[in-house]
Formats: structure tokens, sequence, C-alpha cells
């Protein structure tokens, strides 16, 4: 059974079937597209007890021919890097379409939207061809633009193409870095299958054709994590993207860009990463401090939880710039594969975490209070303690405490590091300090203290925002407290990808 | 027995879930839930702690954790006399102020949710002693720091409690971070952060010439560079010199919070982890870590001693009592007294937590924390008063009470290995001695000079009311202060008892070598292999001590207890030294204005850089691209399209004015030729 294309098109499919209903059956739309969800969900899981845990190479590859004139096929497969991201992705998009419910507005659109969205995601993860890649990397900006420019906020159209034509400034400079690697096979034998480039590298040793094509994709997945300082465009899409689009931009989106780093750049540019290893490692630092700094000085919720992604990405991308440094020295190679575990694993822990923080703030912006101000609340713990506890351990696990699962990925990420760019590293460590300052100091304003008597009467969550929420929590701690069954999967191809290094 | 240690966290870890979701419905009864947990806790405990006394083997145990790479990380935990003493001091003293909560936070609304933190503290705490390794440890250390954090800011809708919660969580988080870079450098050097692994490699490596680090002029060893970054973490948690501050502050908690947290083990849990990793500090060059550990301990002993003598909120003198108390400790295991420090660390927790339990039941009665508002207490809290006193002599270091016995532990071995560090500690204890008999004489003697203004409730009517609880009557202060009810007099009893005698496993004797019990227990297996022994026991040092510790009762006796001189003339003679310690040095103040107000400062200022300048960019990019496509527009339209347009024009305007010769007759046609042929004749024939 192809495992992995069924689980790929099946939002697809719902998609389709969503476009078939008739718009006024609102209710019937939200289920049909929650059963999509689900079903792609465990279609996700079946995947687990197919994969083999031994083996680092990427498989149960699914291929047909598609333009074979000029070497484009379908190609998908997993390895241990993808299959966590593709877990990640069927879950919150179940608990996003749950969520959305609550959405009223173009309710036939806003699902199929959703449906294909997660189509595109998926296929990013999947694809072993790069034009497959690039035509799914695209794909997720179309319904992403649709769901701000049309569900957003006061701003949404700027915010809607700002995103649009940012990223997709950084998705042409790929192309061009795909076409060079397509361009510089011998003739005859040119290909978009990645692991046949993957295997030749190309354009390894041509100088400033590699430069220029590591840059292409640079530039592309930098835009995407954000990395600072192409950050901008994240706290306006965020701050105009409904809930959902919030928590799937978070919790999704930015892995593409360090997905990007992770799958391409690392093995196909490894000299070149290398010598630019430093730089990276520089940007990420100072989005680590700058985004907790930036992050204390916001005033609207959401803003915070965005510049608080911009700080933990950049968490993720020291790790990358160590792994890259550590290239071509075989006795850092642990520490290299430590470093990307911890990379994934907060790829992974930001999506949980952030996903639930967007979430969190959706809760008491969408339905409550309609307000995100942070100075606006005060005292909501005794009005709300469900609420409370759970937004309370979103926040303190996104500034890494321990025992939830944002520490494990910092703490991987740090050790690692620190081994190979020891400076770099005792420096980001300072960010979790502004990163612990900030988080407090918003719980303070929003929880404790006296309370406002404006939200006095506030319900507290109801079922089904507990059933968006609770399972968030649950895996932050589960994985918090015992991250060994992901870092086994994680491992196989931080291994696998550290060995191409040497 | 040592195969079951893993119990000892975890009964407090299910009372904590209970609690945490089913806490409401139990209502009055959860306390039974946490005091239950803690008993399990504390038989466990108990039974692996005597067992070890009786010579059992160490005991650790581990499992994968993490991986990366290669390399697999693992937990576990270990059983060792240190460990094993620790727990059961943890879980004795833990257990009984869980009692004391009972009848303290009685018809408080979040009692459920008090007992929960509670638990979950004690948890985290008996982890974190118990761990085999500096990554679990870490975990521990931070889930206590999170419930310090929790508790201090119990009383939430308090400003000044959330505030302290924040300055704790934060001061503390800047030492945690230190010592995360610590643990890195750990990592980086020897591949694993194992206690085991780590400890046998730097002995090892003590032989060797170690690698240097430059820092600026300086060149460190990174073995000692390492030790250091790793002592930030016990510097923010044990409340040492320059992270303090949180401390004192921390006492906004409520008051069993005080004395189980910030003064029985939390604060203690630095002190316990210098000396779990003691090697690390041990075997670096000339011990030059220890040294900095002793000076750091020496310092705070000193300035937290001269603050508490200024101030007047008793809950704060304790607080600074703690402070310089954990200095001492320091300062015992920096002067190579492994044995001493750690000694200091158990009986400190018993009369600690008594001194602050007796407190509790002192703002109980009276309703407020300055002890000038207070006096003549000793007639109408007896019970209170006598184990108060107990703790009081425990303190100061007065025969036979057990401070007696382990400071002078510390003074002893100071004695031998740092004389300038043995003067500094000699002048806290005398001033340890004073600021206690101050406040035993304002508090508990004269007469009583009640409040005027009782405590406000922290709580709203609301808050009650969504307990289902009555708010207690706003009119019932008493004018007479009355004993605290035997759930809370009990504890204070048994606590005393160990204020007494825990000390006497320090008498020398008792041991089965003629020396102290403890110091047979107790060891660091480095001091044999480097030829260092432990000071035996000496009678004019102890007699020493004591006479100092007698001098200072006997000063403050004379002015606070006689007041044959006044205070406020002790204050007109020692001028601006006075506000200088009563303000707490200023200290708090300039982290104020640097870190907090910096801080804030720094965080606008950048968010400003990034709509402006960061942002500007974008959109300037945007625009410019927008402009340009403008003017591509103008070019397109005047000069490509117009470029088109010309020539078509230009072929027109050729077209027309050759327009003439077309006539369409044959004979001008044949007269053109014609002339032609004629030009052309002409011209070959000039030519010729």
């Amino acid at each position: 059974m192809p495992i992995l294309t069924i689980t790929l098109f099946l939002p697809l499919l719902g998609a389709l079937v969503v476009l078939f209903l008739p718009r006024e059956d609102a209710d019937r739309i939200r289920r049909v597209t929650l059963g999509f969800a689900l079903a792609t969900f465990v279609a996700s899981l079946l995947i687990l007890p197919r994969f083999e845990y031994g083996r680092r190479e990427i498989q149960l590859i699914e291929q047909a021919a598609w333009i074979p004139a000029v070497g484009i096929q379908y190609k998908v497969g997993v390895d241990g890097l993808s299959l966590v991201l593709v877990l990640l992705t069927t879950l919150l998009t179940v608990l996003s379409v749950l969520y959305s419910f609550r959405e009223h507005h173009r309710v036939k659109e806003y699902n199929l939207l959703f449906l294909l969205l997660e189509t595109g995601m998926l296929g990013v993860f999947f694809a072993l061809d790069f034009f497959l890649f690039y035509v799914f990397w695209e794909l997720t900006l179309v319904p992403m633009y649709f769901l701000i420019g049309i569900w957003g906020g006061p701003r949404r159209e700027y915010a809607a193409i700002k995103f649009f034509l940012y990223t997709l400034v950084g998705s042409l400079a790929m192309l061009l870095g795909i076409l060079l690697l397509y361009f510089h096979l011998p003739a005859g034998q040119r290909t978009f299958d990645v692991l046949e480039i993957l295997r030749q590298r190309p354009l390894a040793g041509t100088g400033l054709l590699a430069q220029l094509a590591f840059w292409g994709f640079f530039l592309s997945f930098a835009i995407k994590v954000p990395m600072w300082p192409f950050h901008t465009w994240l706290p306006d899409a965020h701050v105009e993207a409904p809930t959902a689009g919030s928590v799937i931009l978070a919790a999704i989106l930015l892995k593409l860009g360090t997905y990007g780093f992770v799958r391409f750049s690392l093995p196909l540019f490894p000299e070149v990463f290398h010598q630019h290893a430093l730089l990276v490692a520089g940007l990420a630092v100072v989005g680590v401090i700058y985004g907790a700094l930036v992050a204390m000085a916001q005033t609207d919720l959401k803003k915070l939880v965005a510049y608080s992604s911009v700080n933990h990405m950049g968490y993720v991308m020291l790790a990358v710039a160590a792994a890259a440094y550590a290239y071509g020295r075989p006795e850092l190679a642990d520490a290299a594969a430590t470093a990307l575990n911890g990379a994934t694993m907060e790829m992974l822990a930001h999506g949980i975490i952030t996903g639930a923080l967007f979430l969190v703030v959706g809760v008491i912006y969408d339905d409550r209070t309609h307000t995100r101000g942070v100075e606006d609340f005060g005292g909501l713990w005794a009005v709300l303690p469900k609420y409370g506890a759970v937004s309370i351990t979103a926040m303190f696990a996104s500034l890494g405490l321990p025992g939830l699962m944002g520490f494990v990925a910092e703490f991987l990420i740090f050790v690692g590091s620190f081994s190979i760019i020891p400076v770099f590293t005792a420096l980001a460590a300072l960010g979790v300090v502004i990163t612990a300052a900030f988080f407090l100091w918003t719980i303070q304003r929003i929880f404790l203290g006296p309370t406002n008597p404006r939200w006095a009467h506030l319900p507290d969550l109801d079922r089904r925002e507990m059933w968006t929420l609770v399972p968030l929590v649950v895996l932050m701690v589960v994985f918090g407290v015992y991250p060994k069954p992901l870092l086994d999967i994680i491992n196989l191809t931080s291994s696998q990808l550290v060995a191409m290094l040497r | 027995m040592a195969r079951l240690a893993w119990l000892i966290p975890l009964f407090p870890l299910v009372s904590y879930g209970v609690l945490a979701f089913r806490g409401r419905s139990l209502g009055e009864r959860a306390p039974y839930v946490a005091i239950g947990a803690m008993a399990l806790s504390a038989l466990v405990a108990w039974a692996v702690f005597l067992e070890q006394a009786l010579g059992a083997e160490p005991f650790v145990w581990r499992a994968a954790w993490a991986v990366g790479g290669e390399r697999v990380i693992t937990v576990g935990y270990t059983v060792d006399p240190l460990s094993s003493i620790t727990v059961a001091m943890i879980t004795l003293v833990g257990g009984l102020i869980f009692v004391y909560s009972v009848g303290y936070m009685h018809g408080d609304p979040y009692y459920a949710r008090f007992f929960a933190f509670l638990s979950l503290f004690c948890a985290g705490m008996l982890t974190m002693v118990l761990a085999n390794s500096f990554l679990l440890m870490l975990i521990g250390w931070e889930v206590i720091g999170l419930c310090s954090y929790l508790l201090i800011g119990f009383y939430f809708r308090r400003r000044s409690a959330n505030m302290a919660q924040m300055k704790a969580f934060l001061t503390t988080r800047v030492g945690d971070t230190l010592m995360l870079i610590g643990i890195m450098a750990l990592f980086w050097q020897f591949g694993t952060v194992d206690y085991h692994a780590v400890f046998e490699s730097v002995r090892k490596g003590a032989k060797e010439a170690s690698a240097v680090v430059r820092l600026g002029p300086w060149e460190v060893p990174v073995v000692t560079l390492t030790a250091l970054l790793v002592f930030g973490g016990p510097i923010g948690k044990s409340g040492q010199f320059p992270l303090h501050v949180w401390l004192p502050d921390a006492m906004e908690g409520p008051t069993p919070v005080s004395a189980l947290i910030h003064a029985a083990t939390l604060v203690a849990a630095g002190v316990y982890l210098v000396g779990r990793a003691y090697p690390l500090f041990f075997f670096t060059p000339h011990h030059e870590a220890l040294v900095w550990v002793a000076w750091v301990g020496t310092l705070t002993a000193v300035m937290a001693a001269l603050i508490a003598v200024a101030q007047d909120d008793i809950k704060r003198i304790l607080a600074y009592s703690t402070i310089s108390q954990l200095g001492f400790m320091m300062a015992g295991l920096g002067v190579l007294g492994y044995t001493a420090g750690l000694f200091h660390l158990l009986t400190h927790a018993f009369f600690k937590a008594l001194l602050f339990l007796a407190a509790g039941s002192v703002i109980h009665a009276v309703h407020t924390n300055n002890i000038k508002e207070m006096g003549g207490l000793w007639r109408c809290m007896p019970v209170t008063f006598w184990t108060f006193l107990a703790g009081f002599l425990a303190l100061a270091g007065v025969f036979p009470f057990a401070g007696f016995w382990s400071k002078d532990e510390i003074l002893l071995e100071a004695y031998h290995h740092n004389p300038a560090v043995y003067v500094l500690l000699t002048a806290a204890a005398f001033l340890t001695a004073l600021y206690m008999s101050r406040l035993v004489a304002y508090a508990f003697f004269g007469r009583y000079r009640g409040p005027e203004h009782p405590e406000p409730d922290p709580w709203l009517p609301e808050d009650y009311e969504r307990a289902g609880l009555h708010p207690p009557g706003h009119g019932h202060h008493h004018r007479q202060p009355h004993e605290s009810p035997p759930v809370m007099t009990v504890p204070l009893v048994v606590l005393a008892f160990f204020a007494l005698v825990v000390g006497f496993v320090g008498v020398p004797g008792t041991g089965p070598d003629g020396g102290s019990w403890i110091h047979h227990f107790l060891k660091f297996e480095g001091f044999e292999e480097a030829g260092i022994h432990a000071p035996s026991f000496s009678w004019p040092l102890a007699l020493r001590s004591l006479a100092v510790a007698l001098a200072g009762i006997g000063v403050a006796w004379v002015v606070y207890g006689l007041r044959w001189v006044r205070s406020e003339q002790v204050r007109a003679w020692i001028g601006p030294l006075y506000p200088f310690l009563r303000h707490r040095m200023y200290i708090d103040t300039v982290y104020g204005w640097v870190f907090v107000r910096g801080g804030l400062a720094l965080a606008t200022g950048l968010r400003w850089f990034d709509v402006h300048v960061v942002d500007g960019l974008v959109n300037l990019v945007g625009w410019v691209t927008v402009l340009l496509s403008r003017l591509h527009r103008l070019f397109d339209t005047y000069v490509v399209d117009g470029l088109v347009n010309l020539v078509g024009w230009a072929t027109r305007g050729l077209g027309s004015l050759l327009r003439p010769l077309q006539t369409g007759r044959a004979y001008n046609y044949i007269l053109v030729a014609a002339a032609g042929v004629a030009v052309l004749v002409l011209v070959s024939l000039w030519r010729l």
C-alpha cells in the first residue's frame, strides 16, 4: 500500500469533496474536513509500523514517471527528519481544523484551503524530486495567502501581500539554485531526483557557481525560517492571520525553512556552508537575543509570540550552523549529531509549544475579550483556572523549563553546538534569561495581580478548546520527560547527515 | 533498599498529580494526600539512609534518555552517604512543614493548590538530590525553581508578591544559565554529563597539565573555568553574593514556604551541588576553584549578617540570616571542609526551618512582620517562645545546640586552611548572635506594642466564594496574641528537639575511629589521595567561638534587652553605615536601574529599530520596486514604445517625402532612367 502517497493526497481528496458540498451546510463541511484531517493523521501514523528503525537512509520510496523528457518524476519517501515533521503537520492540522469550528465566514473556502495547505506542507516533507518539491513549496504559499487575506485582521491585505511577495522572492532564488544544479549534471543524465543530485553534488568544486546556488537556497530558507534580518514579515502575518492560520504558520511553515537547511543546504553544499557557518551562526545568535528583547517590548500578545518564534528558530539555526562548521572534522561528529538532534527536536517542540501559544491567544481573543493587549488583562488565573494552567504550562515550556519539551531541544542544541562553536553558543545561552524574563512578565501581566473587573465573568475553556489544547500539553510533558522514542527516529537522519559531512 | 530509591521522589509527584487534577473536590482533605505521600517517601528515604549508615555500598542506576550520534545520554539515580542523608533530612523536615501547613493555611481558598505545589517541590528537590548526572540534576533544579516561583507568588493578587516571584526566578536563572554553559563545557570536554564519568575524568586529568583559555589578560585553566561556571548555579540558588537579592524578597510567600524552600531545602541545593560536584572543584590546579568558593561564601556570610542587623521584618532578618549561613557552608566547603560545609547544611535545615515556622506562628498571632510591633510574646506564646529560643541558640552557635557543632567545624577548617577566612567568619558569627538576640529581644521581651493595621487578607471575597468558603471576618483581630493550635506547635517541638540533638553526630568520639560519626560517614575520597587530613576537634578553638557567640548575645542584650544604651545612640555612632545597611547596601537599587530599567530600555529601543529600520528597509525595497515599475511604465510608454512609433513615423515621413516621385506615368520613369544613364556615361567618360 503506497502509504506516503495516500497520506499526501488524502487532504487534496478532502478538498475536492468539500468543493462539491453545498456551501449552506457549514456544519457538514466542518465535519467532513475534520474527518479528512483525522484520516490523514491516522494514515501518517500508519507510516510508523512500516518504518525501519535501523535504516538511516530515506526509505519507503514511492515513485512514478512524470515528465521523463527533462528528468522530472513523482518520487516521495521519508527518513527520521521528515517522518517526525509529517506527524507534526498532520496532528496540528487536525487541531487547527477543530479549533476553526468557530469560524463562520465563508466556511467552505476556509476549510478547502486548509486541506489544500496540508497537502502542500506534506508534499514539501515527502518530495524527493526538486521539481516536485518546488511545486509543493509554492503550493503552501497560495492557501496561506488567502487565509490571511480573507479571514485576517484589519491590515490583512498588507500582511498577506508582504508574506506572499517576500517568500516568493526567496523561492525564485532557490529555483535558480535548483536550475544551476540541474544544468551542471552531465547532459543526458540530467535529473531533478534529489537523491541522485545529493549523491553527485554537481556543483562541488565549482567555486562561484556553488556559492551562488548556496546563497540562492539560503535566501529562500532564511526568509522562511525566518532568520534575522529577514523576519519582519512574520509579526505582520501572525498578527493579521486568523488563529488557526497563525498556528499552522508558526508550527509548520517556519519549519519548511529549517527543514530545507538540514535536508538540502547541509549535504549539497557542505564546503560552502562550512565557509559561511560562522556568519550564519552569528545571524542566529542575533536572532536569539534580538528576538527575545523585541518580544519583551511588545504589548500585542500575538506579536510577542511571533518574536519568540524568531528567538526559538535562532536556536535551530545555531545548531545547523554548528553542524556545518563541523564539516571535515570527524572527531566532532557526535557533537554535530547531537546539535542536529536538538535542532530537529526544537522544530517539533516549537511547533507544539508555539502552536499551543497561538491557540491560547486565540481562545482569549476570538470569542471572549477581542483584545490582545498584554496590559488589558490581569488576575485571569483566578477567573479561568484551567485556561491559566494550560497557558502557563505552555509559556514555561517555551522558556525552556526542564521536564517540558523545549528544554530537551535547547539542551541538546547547546551541548552539541558548544563543542563546535563555544562562544556563539554561550552567547545564545544568555538569550535564555531574556526569554524567561519576557514570558514571566507576560504571565504576571495576564494571569497574576488583581483581576481586571471587565473580565470577572469570562467562561473557562469549553470542551472543544480542551480537545485542541490538552493533546499539545500532554505531548510537551511526555516528550519533555522521556524524549528518547522521538530522538531514536531523529538520530537516524542526524547520524546519516553527519556521516555525509565527514 | 537502595533499589527502591526511585520511589522517594515518585510519591510526592503522584500526590502533585492527584491534587492538581482532583484537588478541588478533595477540599479539606487535600493535605492528607500530600502528607501521606511525604510519609511514605520519608519511610523509604530513612530506610535507604540507615542502610547506608550501616555500611551498604553506594548504588547507581541509569537508563538511556537521549542520543546524539553514537553517544547516549543517561538519566538515573545514585544512592550514597551524601544523597541518602540529604533525602532523609528533606523528607523529615518537609513532612513536619506539611503538617504545620495544615494549620497555617487552613481556610485559604487555594488550599489544595498550595499542597499541590509543595508536593511538586518535594518531588523536584528529591530528584535533584538523587540524580546521577548533571542533566537530571538540572531538571530537578529547575523544577524546584519553578515551584519556588509559584509559591513565592502564591498570594498572586499581591503586586509585591508578583514582583518578588519574578525577581527570584530571573535572578536564579542568571546563575542557572552560567551553570548550563558550564555543563556544556563538561559535555565538550568529556562527552558526557554523568557524575561518575565526569569526576573520574577530572581526577585523572588533574595529573596532566591543563589546557588554558585566554580571557583578556588572564589565562584560565579550562577545568577551573568550567568549575566556576557550574558554581554560577549555586551562587544563584543558594543566595550567594552577587545573586542573593531575590531571597529576602522571596519572603512574600506563605511562611511554611519560607521554611521549607527558602531556608531548609531549595537554597541548600547549591551547597549540596558543590558538595556533590566536589571533585570538579577540588581537582583544579592548586584547588583554585575552591578558593573562589571560599571567598564568595565568606563575603556573603559577612555581608548578609551586616544587613540583617539593620532590618525590622522578622522574616527578612531570617532570610538574611539564611544567606549568611549559606555563606558559611560555602566557605566551609571552600576551605577544604567538605564534611564541615555539608554538616552545617544538615543542622541548619532543622534549626532554620524551626525558626521560620516559629516566626510564622508569631505572625499568625500578631498579624505583622515587624519586630518593633511585637514584644512580650514569651508570656502569651510559651511553646512558640521556647522552641524559637532553641532555634536561636542553635543558630547563634551556643553549646550544645546543633549549630555549635557544625559552625565550629567550619571555623576549625578555616583556621587551618585559610586564616583570613577564619577571621571574617568569626566576625560573621559574632554578628549572627547579635542580630538574632536583637530579634528575640524585640519580639519576645519588653511589652506588647501591637499593630495598628493588621495585614490585609491577600484574597478577595470572590476567591473564597469560588472555593465555597466564607471569607474570615474582618473585625476579629485580637488585642492579645495567643498560642497557635497543636497542629502547628507539635512540629515546632519536634524540630526543636532535632535542633538540640542533630549536632551530636559531630561530637568527637562518636565515630568508629575516634573522630565524629559525621566525618566517618560523609568523607571525600580525594583528600586521602592528596594527603589532606581533616584537623581534629580542638577545645580552645571551640571555646573561642562560643565566647564570640556569647559576646554577640551580650552586646545585643545590653542594647535591646536591658537598653543601657539606646539603639538610636548606636545608630548615631555608626553614622551613614546605618542607612547603607538598612537599604541592603543599595545592591537591589543598582540592579533595578541597570538590569530592569536598562533591559527594558534596550528592548524598547530595539522594537523601534525593528519597525523603522529592519522593516523599514523591507518596505523601502518594496517601495523602490513599485517606483521602478512606475518609471518603467513611463520608459515603456515614452521610450520603448516611442522608439517603435518613431520608426513607424520616420518610415511614413520618408515615404511621404518620396511619394511625389511615384507618379505612375511611364514617360516620367523613362525620363529618369535616361537621365540616370546619361549621368553614368558622363561620370565614366570623366574618369577616363
